[in-house]
């Protein structure tokens, strides 16, 4: 019984993953053009996508290695840009059953990557790990072999083709955010109004100099911050997040 | 001093600063948390960031803002129709290839 539930949330994980995947092996293979620039190998760029499954965090490390800095800025780099992921970390340990048990834990916080938490962190209840596990199995290697063939081949993609899958990811975010903010008020706020808030700040870059993964952090604590203060929801454990 | 670091000492590094970001507060955090004002937080946090990440950085993805926007449109209305998430990105992605034959 349990392990046929297991398993429909496994199927139904890979059937999400899909599009991430396709997403992810387009922006991974840009990934492994600049990894190749740099001068690492295929190998070496496939380790870093396999070990980190973090776009903005993965530049960031080319970017220290370029540099030839320290391993000490390459720590305090990443934990800036992928600061955002506590978040997603803390909103995920309360969508998980409270008894999950702590190999679950790990794996699952493993795959915290701002597509497959977006997907898990969704779904309507509590989130059966096997749902996130499902998503991964065919959006990691995605994102791993993109990396490694970008740094074999450089770009092979037909320049048109690349183009347009860049968009499959932001495509995905809002097939995750609109359909919510069609039930909930709330949802339907918050999404235009962290839109704008994030345009406004990217115009005003000059001036406000902030880090893409700075400016997400600090939106992100400002606005679902103001929304749950002038909206808390009151339902309690299971049916808050249900449709 | 510029010296040339180990390479697979950077990426031990940064992977395993980056696991422990996710790690932490998922196997700390193990009972559920009953004030709602941080539970409603929580709750509302990826729909935050998933639209701030969207916007504007789609208008720079693709080759040109026009066909960047055309994408952006037509996945904004296949998700107010339908919510599929494939049909939502590669319908995304048609816009966009569409467009750019266009351009």
């Amino acid at each position: 019984m349990k392990k046929q539930e297991n398993r429909k949330w496994f199927l139904k994980g890979m059937r999400h993953g899909v599009p991430i995947g396709l997403g992810y092996f387009a922006v991974a293979f840009t990934l492994g053009i600049t990894a190749k620039n740099i001068g690492m190998t295929p190998i070496q760029s496939a380790l870093m996508s396999f070990t980190m499954h973090a776009s903005a965090g993965e530049f960031a490390v080319l970017t220290v290695i370029a540099a030839g800095s320290g391993y000490l800025e390459m720590a305090v780099t990443e934990l800036v840009i992928n600061l955002r992921y506590l978040l997603m970390s803390c909103a995920l340990s309360q969508k998980v059953p409270e008894n999950l048990w702590y190999p679950h834990r790990f794996f699952l916080s493993y795959f915290i990557t701002d597509e497959i938490f977006g997907i898990s962190s969704t779904v309507p209840g509590r989130l059966n790990p096997w749902y996130t596990y499902g998503a991964a199995c065919v959006a990691s290697p995605g994102w791993v072999l993109g990396t490694f063939l970008g740094a074999v081949v450089g770009n092979i993609l037909p320049a048109n083709v690349a183009s347009a899958m860049n968009v499959a990811l932001y495509g995905m975010f809002l097939a995750i955010i609109i359909p919510p903010a069609k039930k909930s008020r709330v949802i339907a706020v918050i999404v235009p109004v962290s839109m704008l808030a994030s345009g406004l700040l990217t115009l005003l870059s000059d001036v406000i100099k902030l880090s893409a993964g700075m400016r997400i952090l600090i939106l992100t604590v400002l606005i679902a911050g103001i929304a749950a203060y002038v909206h808390p929801i009151e339902e309690r454990g299971e049916n808050a997040n249900e449709e | 001093m510029r010296m040339k670091n180990n390479v697979y000492i950077y990426l031990l590094v940064a992977a395993g600063v980056t696991y422990l970001i996710r790690a932490l507060p998922m196997t700390l955090i193990r009972k559920n948390i009953k004030n709602k004002y941080i539970r409603s937080f929580l709750y509302y946090v990826p729909y935050v960031t998933l639209a701030v990440m969207t916007f504007p950085a789609i208008l720079t993805a693709t080759a040109s803002t026009v066909s960047a926007i055309a994408g952006f449109a037509a996945a904004l209305l296949i998700a107010f129709v339908d919510g599929n998430l494939f049909k939502v990105a590669m319908g995304g992605c048609a816009a966009v290839f569409l467009v750019e034959l266009f351009l």
